[in-house]
């Protein structure tokens, strides 16, 4: 069933849909009205869980992670300075190993204020060990966050559910609404290994020395480097379950695409634009003006940002002339985080064919400014012809 | 024409009318001072000025009688919950804007 | 008027429910086949009695494209005083469509280039039983009078849907008289 909803409401009912039991988040715009909609949802009892009201995101995220240890399928949901108040225990969460689906409505972090949109957040946390999926309309939002459950919960993982804070979070657009049955077919309860219970006792997550130890059973028990060694396998490994989770959803649901990539006319392009969220949506405006000019261009939107699938984004980009990276973020000192995770992918994979794709670099929308679609296909076609580029260009930059 | 040459590379705002915008033109209601009631009008000297203390915005003045700088006022309403005596009563502001009086 | 693919921008005040009424009419452009549709408040701090704007873009294909309205068809005026406070026909395309809420008479403006569509919508909404101020289902009346896009029938399932709780068969009588009301000086 097609209703019109915005993206934060298309987000909460993907979490009342998969039957979250404890949400514990505090208000930042603009997150808010998917935290309002979800206590709505609670107190009418159409949603059978506890809200817990914090008083900041990081005792948001401390309750999600005694939550999730204790057995719950538990959610939150950030912005910005949020993500980064939480940022020591977001690191927490994925070294403990708990499979907490956050959505991140991306906005702009200060110093200065801001509250509109770009990826910063969540791309300045892409080191933390959780993965994050990136949406560009609301039927991803709804989709990836059923996804995200079951993707965390079966490799213990963390995941963030990325999008664009206004653009598509305030933004009403037609989706299809999930039917429960099939959720529940999709995503069965939530069984982990160990849950904290008095019958049991256990210390978790405690200090843990740089050396192995043997524990009280005469088992050699990890280092923090072996559990640390761990987590980076299990992501690396979650590509797949990643691809086995559309795979399923698309067997219940009828719907899916490629689970790493979302391609619009790259097949015969000789040059690719990349990006992540709405913005991949809006270059496919750019890519059927060029087209039109005879200019061999697609654009390819990537859904996983980590695990970064580099084997699929190297064998798409392999022969092609040129990729031209527009983003919303950049790793401050250096350049745009995408294009440099592109060009290590790149080079890793294709330096030994001897053919290795230009790859061009734009920072667009930073603190929300607007992306005009005209200035985003000048940009994109003279990336194409020019020879000259140091970049990466600011596009509607007013210095 | 760009901001190359701007003094500061931070974000710096100063106290000042007009850093904002046209407040005045937020205001539905506006503030209106009854001096029959009001302190310092009635007795012709410097006395309480609650209103002015309160003020988030400062546009009600220290003067005997206090007076609303009616560009600036948003209609918060601060001053007439905070005043003593109940001499300043918040009114639509639609009723201005029809009588033609600005 | 491409009736394929139609920008419309609303302008009202904080909490006049300019939003509401932009969702009435997508709910009801998406259901008589208009695949794409996307309404977009806009984004940023709130506060009551501001001019805010919303945009509704409608296509009979998905969109892609969320950027801001630069060029649109039509504007939708909630409050005849907003003329002096916003650019309402910024951008307006040549031979676009103003459909105002109005208590002067149509032949008072001259909009040159656009087209015009006029009512007392506030008058009208009180004469359906609503509250004084309460225009958002009104001016859904005008502007299908003015733009003839989707018929005004289903316009009025979508807003007695919406209000269903609220007094629909007055928000749709407001409607209803504002169709038959509005002055487009055909």
């Amino acid at each position: 069933m097609h209703i019109i909803e915005n993206g934060n409401v298309a987000a909460a009912m993907g979490i009342r849909l998969c039957r979250a039991t404890v949400i514990a988040a505090y208000p930042i715009t603009p997150q808010t009205p998917l935290t309002e909609k979800l206590s709505e949802y609670i107190d009418s009892g159409q949603m059978k869980a506890e809200y817990i009201p914090v008083e900041s995101e990081h005792s948001a995220m401390a309750v999600c992670i005694a939550a999730a240890s204790a057995g719950a399928r538990v959610s939150t949901a950030t912005s910005a300075n949020g993500l980064l108040y939480m940022h020591e225990q977001v690191q927490w969460a994925s070294g403990a190993r708990l499979p907490i689906v956050m959505c991140v409505v991306n906005r702009a972090v200060g110093a200065p204020w801001n509250i509109w949109n770009d990826q910063q957040d969540s791309v300045s946390q892409r080191d933390t060990g959780w993965m994050q999926l990136y949406c560009a309309d609301h039927q991803q939002i709804i989709d990836t966050v059923i996804k995200a459950y079951w993707i965390a919960e079966k490799s213990s993982i963390p995941v963030m559910v990325c999008y664009d804070g206004y653009i598509l979070s305030h933004t009403y657009m037609p989706f299809d609404l999930p039917e429960q049955e099939k959720v529940d077919l999709f995503l069965p309860p939530f069984r982990p290994d160990y849950v904290l219970s008095p019958a049991e006792p256990a210390n978790l997550n405690t200090v843990t020395l740089p050396d192995t130890r043997v524990d009280i059973h005469g088992e050699l028990a990890h280092g923090y480097m072996e559990i640390r060694y761990l987590l980076q396998e299990d992501l690396r490994n979650s590509l797949e379950l990643i691809g086995q989770a559309e795979q399923r959803f698309s067997e219940i649901f009828g719907r899916g695409t490629d689970p790493y990539l979302e391609d619009y006319l790259c097949a015969d392009a000789e040059y690719v634009a990349l990006g992540m969220g709405s913005i991949t949506y809006q270059l496919r405006v750019s890519v059927d003006a060029l087209r039109a000019e005879g200019i061999k261009v697609g654009v390819m939107g990537l859904r996983v940002y980590r695990p970064f699938p580099d084997e699929a984004v190297a064998a798409a980009l392999q022969g092609k002339k040129g990729v031209i990276v527009f983003e919303k973020a950049l790793s401050y000192g250096y350049e745009g985080a995408l294009a440099s995770d592109l060009k290590a992918a790149l080079y890793d994979r294709l330096a030994a064919t001897g053919a290795l794709p230009r790859v061009r670099g734009f920072i667009a929308g930073i603190g929300g400014r607007d992306i005009r679609t005209a200035e985003l296909t000048s940009s994109l076609r003279s990336a194409i012809q020019e020879t000259t580029h140091t970049g990466p260009l600011w596009i509607g930059l007013n210095l | 024409m760009g901001t190359r040459n701007y003094r500061r590379k931070t974000s710096h705002s100063e106290s000042g009318p007009g850093d904002g915008g046209r407040t005045g033109s937020w205001r539905v209601e506006r503030p209106v001072v009854d001096r029959s009631i009001c302190i310092p009008a009635r007795r012709g000297k410097e006395a309480c000025f609650i209103c002015w203390l309160f003020c988030p915005e400062i546009v009600v003045s220290r003067t005997i009688p206090p007076t609303i700088d009616l560009e600036y006022c948003k209609g918060c309403g601060i001053c007439a919950e905070e005043c003593p005596t109940k001499a300043i009563t918040m009114m639509d502001e639609a009723k201005f804007a029809q009588e033609g009086k600005e | 008027m491409d009736k394929d693919y139609l920008e419309i921008r609303w302008h009202g005040r904080g909490g006049q429910g300019a939003i509401t009424a932009a969702k009435i009419v997508a709910g009801a452009a998406f259901a008589s086949g208009y695949t794409g549709v996307v309404m977009a408040p806009s984004f940023g701090t709130e506060r009551r009695g501001a001019p805010v704007m919303t945009s509704l873009k409608i296509s009979k294909t998905k969109i892609y494209d969320l950027s801001p309205i630069e060029r649109p068809d039509v504007v939708v005026v909630l409050d005849h005083l907003l003329l002096k406070e916003a650019d309402v026909t910024g951008g307006l395309k040549p031979g676009g469509m103003i459909v105002l809420n109005t208590p002067a008479g149509h032949e008072t403006y001259a909009f040159n280039g656009f087209g015009l569509a006029t009512a007392d919508v506030t008058a009208i909404s009180v004469e359906a039983g609503l509250p004084h101020g309460m225009v958002n289902t009104g001016i859904i009346g005008s502007l299908e009078k003015a733009i003839r896009l989707l018929g005004i029938d289903i316009l009025i399932r979508g807003i007695e849907e919406e209000f269903k709780t609220r007094r629909p068969e007055r928000n749709s009588l407001a409607a209803k008289l504002a169709y038959e009301h509005t002055v487009t000086g055909d």
